[in-house]
């Protein structure tokens, strides 16, 4: 497939400040939005896809969509200097070549000449959100557990469920030789660990890893003439989730609109999926994926994962069946890249024996980047067994 | 222990909302357009984009939308100890990260009713935060 004829600039802006002191950088970014939509004729309700560099401020891409109000389901905040927004130009049309988007908004913004904020690294500058979130002493931990709390509150989620989680990954993880925790827990353990943010404890809190990962994709041609099995991408999603000017829910994140899309475009549906990676940063995360991508109803996850639901092989839902960043590694601070590669060894039949779901055939792989309750990545892969 | 109190980063997009701090009021911006009240302060309304948005006085009331006691400060917090985030539900609807203050943090709760109290930086400006509305506070003229 090319994207040759299959996406079109309907819309170009350029700022007509040089220098522009009193106007912070996501301003900026907001009035080329602007601008750009105006001569389109279209306007920022209108945008499904974003696209910025590395430099916008703060989470990126994230605090812009947030700033801005987007309503958001394909996000390249990808990097490569100043050349960048060609990259992002055919990066847009190839997405809207492939239906992921309709609108995509590509902006520029930055203040060299009127601050400091010259030297490689300093060029961000503020996010929006700098004087209202981290005065307050705002962590990554208690976003997360205001979410919890919520749940906890609304649904009636109590300690002991959200404990399951952790325990079901510690079970997978003593089967990882490479886990930095292999060590099975109990509910019991998990909830008299010390409290880092209430409700949350220090075992429904991830592990913090060095490490990476990569992943490799290769056309169908290409696939054929492999002799390594290769992993049929069935379906992806993605939704940008924030603040939505102060009227979040936030008990609720992005995954029902990215896992909505991954499952329509795969053709699969929840009773489908026999192997689920879940992004799994704090036990809450995962409790919120379970319901958003629709594997049980909207308040029910945490009697969802009573009775072993999580386990593999044979449980409901077997999932991160590598021990997941609760156990096993998290990468840079970041859980995606692992959700995906334990996922395509499930899809494999390459899981450790002990954890391998039998007839793997369908496996989702979803994560939860940035922060529950202010600003949030969410995206979804669905894998197939299918080789080329 | 005593909050830190940081301070915070002004840009000339929420100098007007810092000000009005320092003579202890809290204001946010109202869509002219689509009349929905903006939390955090911006350029344009983030529901229906429009950029006229208008300072207006909140009441500086509120209730308790999500709360956690956390002990993992970082930055200016990282020797603050256990100290209570929370989502404040505005009167006028949106939700703002703050601290609920004067008061034991075991004992803030979801749904309670707060109102703002302002914590000076010792730079010409404070940071709302909130502390619970006590039976006498409620009672009007008390």
């Amino acid at each position: 497939m090319s994207i040759r004829g299959k996406a079109f600039i309907a819309g170009a802006y350029e700022h007509p400040g040089r220098e522009l002191p009193d106007h912070s950088i996501p301003r900026i970014h907001a009035e080329v939005a602007l601008g750009a939509l105006a001569d389109a004729g279209l306007t920022l309700a209108d945008v499904d896809a974003y696209f910025c560099a590395a430099d916008a401020p703060g989470l990126g891409g994230l605090a812009m969509a947030d700033y801005l109000g987007l309503r958001v389901r394909y996000m390249d905040s990808s990097d490569m200097g100043g050349s960048v927004y060609l990259s992002h130009v055919g990066h847009a049309a190839a997405a809207i070549a492939a239906g992921k988007c309709n609108v995509a908004l590509i902006t520029l913004g930055g203040r060299p000449r009127t601050t400091s904020l010259r030297a490689p690294g300093q060029l961000m500058g503020a996010p929006p959100e700098a004087g209202f979130e981290p005065v307050f002493g705002l962590n990554v931990s208690a976003v997360y557990a205001l979410a919890a709390a919520r749940h906890v509150y609304r649904y009636g989620t109590t300690s002991e469920q959200l404990a399951e989680i952790k325990v079901a990954a510690s079970l997978h993880a003593q089967h990882n030789e490479n886990a930095l925790l292999r060590k099975p827990v109990t509910v019991e353990q998990v909830v008299s660990s010390p409290m880092v943010s209430s409700p949350l404890h220090r075992l429904d809190c991830c592990v913090v890893t060095d490490g990476g990962g990569a992943l490799v994709l290769v056309n169908e041609d290409i696939a054929r003439g492999l002799d390594r099995r290769c992993v049929k991408v069935l379906g992806h999603g993605e939704a940008i989730e924030h603040s939505h000017g102060g009227w979040q829910d936030i008990t609720v994140t992005g995954a029902v609109r990215s896992g909505r899309d991954a499952f329509e475009e795969a053709r699969v549906t929840p009773a489908d999926v026999d192997y689920v990676g879940l992004y799994d940063s704090f036990t809450i995360t995962a409790l919120l994926a379970i319901e958003d991508l629709g594997f049980c109803a909207k308040g029910e996850g945490g009697r969802f994962v009573l009775d072993g639901a999580l386990h593999a092989p044979h449980g409901v839902l077997p999932f991160n069946t590598d021990g997941g960043s609760l156990c096993n590694n998290h990468p840079a601070n970041r859980g995606g890249m692992t959700k995906i590669i334990e996922a395509v060894r499930q899809v494999r039949g390459e899981a450790h024996p002990a954890v391998q779901v039998p007839g793997c055939e369908i496996a989702l792989a979803h994560g939860t980047g940035g922060w529950l309750t202010t600003r949030m990545g969410n995206a979804t892969v669905i894998l197939g067994r299918e080789d080329a | 222990m005593t909050l830190p109190a940081p301070v915070p980063d002004i840009t000339p997009e929420t100098e007007t909302f810092w000000k009005a701090t320092a003579t202890g009021r809290l204001l946010i911006q109202r869509c002219a357009e689509c009349d929905r009240c903006v939390w955090y302060p911006r350029f344009l309304c983030p529901a229906c984009h429009s950029t006229d948005l208008l300072w207006t006085a909140a009441s500086g009331r509120g209730t308790v939308h999500s709360t956690t006691v956390t002990s993992r400060g970082i930055l200016d917090y990282k020797d603050a100890g256990s100290y209570v985030l929370a989502l404040v539900e505005l009167d006028e609807g949106p939700k703002m990260l703050t601290n609920v203050v004067e008061c034991d943090p075991a004992e803030v709760f979801i749904g309670q009713c707060v109102e703002v109290v302002f914590h000076d930086t010792g730079a010409g400006v404070a940071l709302p935060r909130f502390r619970p509305v006590t039976e006498a506070a409620a009672i009007p003229g008390a």
